[in-house]
């Protein structure tokens, strides 16, 4: 049996489809998250070195993964959608930005609240700090152009140019910004050589992990419904499909 | 091909020629956005030389974005951009020309004063002929990297903070091995490998800009 992939790349059957699965990750994405933090802050065991501060790893490190990863996959929907022409491809894309932005902005935070018990300071011009720092701003350019364009047609084409743009230039800042470190200061904190992990910590970051996933995926969705209602409000299947909107 | 890159290079530089005032506007931004800088930090001496290869960068990096907003937005007004979308020569290589008269126009006046400048700042003989090399090496990357925001940017509201907020991250590497680069040449580590890498970058940019510009200006005035 052939399937056919492209069905739900019309807006008029991933509407519902969407509309199917924001529950199920919503509550994916509650359970893990609960369990996750259950684990973490009572369950894993309080490290040797840096006593109970390093418990906010468990929500810094999921949340700085996802900012990375959402990029990616935000960038790979744009150019999807400049390829194919797809609509709901840059929909896609245009709705994992926010949520991207915000772990990045989480990872960030977070750490400088875990570095300064840990380092003693807040801040510190580290390849990691940075790289990341540079992440929110290329998350903020992408979210400002697409908001700055009225003709939806011409904000989605020009925000998949600027992530494939941005796509191409990650891997060259961030390998810029670790030499740069290493050149201007010695390695005054290393956190490269992790200790072994307990297993009930890797357990709770692999919860919150998921947890994060999950819930990135429902707030993709239930942005990617906004997307369509606004750029569909014209077609007559909309008002076939939302009870209450004529 | 190459007599519509000669006239496109030869008409934006006559057009220039014939607007003085906007040329040099850009250069005496950044002379003065250097000359700032002793009275943000003091006039310390020992503190501004090791400022002084960073600050040139980083005023060179806003000149560049002053001058970008101005690239493509007069044709655009004008018509003459959407002549220029349908000759038969490659967009890309008419965007090539453009941004080499930008290049010609703001660029390299900076490369030409940034030596002046860093004798303000007590530069050596040597950092400032590592400085004028990094510099060289580097606008031109500035140039075309920031022609893919200027068009991307086209005729759009707020479009001069936009284009910094899009360009000004990309910057990060040219702006890293420019400016480190004088730092490491003076402490003995030797610049072979970040002359190397602004080559890389600038090869890079001149192969991929060009494309990603002419695809961005289709986008945006279409």
């Amino acid at each position: 049996m052939a399937i056919n992939w492209f069905k739900y790349s019309s807006p008029a059957s991933f509407y519902p489809l969407a509309g199917r699965m924001i529950p199920w990750a919503m509550a994916v994405g509650v359970l893990t998250g609960v369990a996750g933090l259950y684990v973490g802050f009572f369950v894993a065991p309080t490290d040797y070195q840096q006593g109970e501060s390093y418990r906010i790893m468990f929500i810094h490190v999921p949340a700085a993964w996802m900012s990375m990863f959402t990029y990616i996959v935000m960038a790979v929907w744009a150019v999807a959608g400049l390829i194919w022409n797809t609509r709901l491809s840059s929909m896609m894309a245009t709705a994992l930005a926010p949520t991207g932005a915000m772990f990045t902005f989480i990872a960030l935070w977070t750490g400088a609240l875990w570095g300064k018990p840990t380092w003693g300071t807040y801040w510190v011009w580290d390849a990691r700090l940075t790289s990341e720092l540079i992440l929110l701003f290329l998350y903020i350019g992408f979210i400002a152009l697409q908001a700055s364009i009225d003709d939806p047609r011409r904000a989605a084409r020009a925000g998949g140019l600027l992530a494939l743009v941005g796509l191409v230039n990650v891997p060259i800042i961030y390998w810029s910004v670790k030499w740069w470190n290493t050149l201007h200061q010695g390695a005054s904190i290393s956190f490269a050589k992790a200790p072994t992990m307990a297993a009930e910590m890797l357990l709770a970051l692999l919860l919150v992990t998921l947890a994060f996933w999950a819930y990135t995926i429902a707030v993709a969705l239930m942005r990617v419904r906004c997307e369509i209602l606004e750029s569909e409000r014209q077609s007559s299947w909309i008002y076939e499909t939302v009870e209450g909107l004529r | 091909m190459f007599a519509a890159v000669r006239s496109v290079l030869i008409r934006d530089l006559m057009l220039a020629m014939r607007r003085r005032a906007d040329v040099l506007a850009t250069l005496i931004f950044f002379v003065i956005v250097v000359s700032l800088f002793p009275f943000g930090v003091g006039p310390d001496a020992e503190l501004l030389r090791v400022l002084g290869p960073g600050v040139i960068w980083v005023a060179a990096l806003l000149a560049a974005m002053l001058s970008l907003g101005r690239l493509f937005a007069g044709d655009y007004s004008d018509g003459v951009l959407e002549q220029l979308l349908l000759t038969p020569q490659p967009l890309a290589a008419l965007a090539l020309a453009k941004v080499l008269a930008h290049w010609l126009l703001s660029g390299l006046p900076l490369v030409l004063i940034a030596p002046v400048l860093g004798l303000q700042y007590g530069l050596s003989g040597e950092a400032l002929r590592i400085l004028v090399i990094t510099l060289l090496l580097g606008t031109p990357v500035l140039s075309l990297l920031g022609a893919v925001g200027a068009a991307l940017t086209l005729g759009l509201r707020g479009g001069g903070v936009l284009l910094s907020l899009l360009v000004l991250p990309l910057y990060v590497p040219v702006l890293i091995f420019g400016a480190g680069a004088v730092d490491a040449g003076l402490s003995g580590m030797g610049v072979e490998g970040h002359y190397s890498l602004l080559a890389a970058f600038l090869l890079g940019a001149l192969i991929l800009a060009p494309w990603a510009t002419a695809a961005a200006l289709r986008i945006s005035v279409e």
